[in-house]
């Protein structure tokens, strides 16, 4: 499958938007995708291994929350898609 | 004909021969017309925020009539706006957004009723300034007011057209519309501070607002004309990536369990959304004030004076190339696996653009067995404004 990666965590996958992973699941997709690039880990899954409420994952531009979440069945050419929340618009009020 | 009246309007909205003219190649087709016209000179849309977003958000809907244009910002406008924020021109800075923008709306428009704001959207004044208005257009750049503008909005029942940026991604959709998806169904929980970056920190290509306002400029001018709900961004979120030029979309639903839009709400009233999104509890504990720390004051004196002072930069390489003090640069993301190019003996001064990333070097670098090493207070910023105002700040 093909994992899209936004461009916020690109820096953690060494600037790549796009991730080629093999797997059956959306979990072994994204155990895969953060096995190689393991800074990507805290940003996907929270302290006790469960997904972040606020990162969401599309399986082509299907929510996987309404599919089977991690044990959605994933076919060859599927394109996963990591899509987390942002928040710019006008100027910062904190800078850095 | 040069008038025409709305059956439904308690005071009948009409164009004059000037509007008529103004507005003819609306008139003259057939998804617009004297009917869409009218409900585009009787409609009412709040923005919020007169910057990015909000500069061809509220151009567009000046120019094509829109009849009252709230505006919500208490910002002022400085050099760094003007690559994106093209409601303001370089002679406006220092002016209130608020000023410059009504200003430039009414010259595109002087048909268009500017309503000013002159605040910061509260849980106190949001739900009472929402109501005024049919439509609300969120171009906000901090995640405790996209919850409050959301929540706001379903509370009053108006749509809220969405837009958000990073870099050159960006995401539009249209919430909280009758029976559609809120942002809390997408983003049921806001990302702890910190661990999503910042515009400011990130940056982002000017032009991108620009997209990505005048897609939400679009979805507010359709939601006006009853477009159908199908062609639409209700229930849809798009994705835009403009350096690849890519549109992607993907499918929103109504998350059943939602907190505010879901049949068995538990809220119910406006909350407090910087707790919400744990913004109060960063501030507590702000590490910059926690971890040792030097004046530029008194790094100017020790190299002034020959001190043995290593100048470690924790900022990107292409900040570097903007302004430096001739430090070892390394990036705060490679400080991990580069910490052997340092000495533990020297003393160490970390400085970044602010000081809030070299204030994570420094806590990293004791946690590693440094001892002699400090954070620069302020950063190159407070370098550029104290000790060397030749230096650009950006």
């Amino acid at each position: 499958m093909k994992i899209h990666i936004p461009t916020p965590l690109r820096p953690y996958a060494e600037k790549k938007d796009v991730v080629e992973v093999a797997g059956s699941t959306a979990g072994q997709g994204l155990a895969a995708l953060t096995s190689r690039y393991p800074d990507l880990r805290r940003h996907l899954y929270t302290d006790d291994g469960k997904l972040r409420a606020f990162v969401n994952f599309y399986l082509n531009d299907e929510d996987i929350r309404y599919l089977q979440q991690e044990n959605t069945p994933v076919k060859e050419g599927d394109n996963l898609s990591i899509v987390p929340s942002i928040a710019g618009g006008v100027t910062l009020q904190i800078a850095e | 004909m040069a008038t025409a009246t709305p059956k439904s309007e308690a005071q009948p909205v009409t164009l004059s021969n000037e509007e008529v003219l103004r507005y003819s190649r609306h008139l003259i087709m057939p998804e617009v017309g004297m009917e869409g016209q009218l409900k585009l000179k009787a409609a009412k849309v709040l923005c919020i925020g007169a910057g990015g977003l909000g500069s061809p958000l509220a151009l567009y809907l000046a120019a094509a009539g829109v009849g009252t244009l709230g505006l919500v910002d208490f910002d002022v406008v400085d050099f760094t706006n003007l690559q994106r924020q093209i409601l303001h021109s370089t002679s406006d800075v220092g002016r209130k957004k608020l000023d410059s923008a009504a200003e430039t709306l009414a010259g595109i428009n002087p048909q268009v009723a500017v309503r000013k704001f002159e605040t910061k959207l509260t849980s106190a004044n949001a739900l009472e300034l929402f109501r005024q208005f049919d439509i609300v257009a969120d171009g906000t750049d901090n995640f405790p007011t996209r919850y409050l503008v959301n929540d706001a909005c379903v509370l009053t029942g108006k749509p809220n057209v969405y837009g958000s940026i990073f870099r050159f991604e960006g995401q539009a959709s249209v919430f909280a519309a009758k029976d559609g998806p809120c942002y809390r169904c997408l983003y049921p929980e806001p990302p702890p501070p910190g661990l999503v970056p910042s515009c400011a920190e990130g940056g982002v290509l000017g032009i991108l607002p620009g997209l990505v306002g005048v897609i939400q400029a679009t979805e507010t001018i359709k939601l006006i004309l009853g477009a159908d709900r199908e062609q639409s961004l209700i229930g849809r979120l798009l994705l835009v990536d403009a350096m690849s030029m890519k549109f992607r979309e993907l499918k929103l639903r109504k998350n059943p369990a939602c907190p505010v839009c879901g049949p068995n709400p538990t809220i119910h009233e406006l909350i407090d959304y910087q707790e919400f999104c744990g913004v109060r509890a960063e501030e507590a504990s702000s590490m910059t004030t926690q971890v040792p720390a030097i004046e530029v004051e008194e790094l100017k004196r020790k190299l002034d004076a020959g001190e043995d002072v290593f100048v470690l930069d924790v900022r990107e390489p292409h900040e570097y190339q903007i302004c430096n003090l001739e430090g070892h640069l390394i990036p705060l993301g490679d400080l991990a696996k580069r910490v052997h190019e340092l000495d533990s003996s020297r003393e160490i001064v970390a400085h970044c653009r602010s000081g809030k990333r070299s204030a994570e070097a420094v806590e990293f670098l004791r946690a590693a067995g440094f001892r002699k090493v400090w954070n620069l207070t302020g950063g190159i910023l407070a370098w550029a404004d104290r000790i060397d105002p030749k230096m650009p700040k950006y």
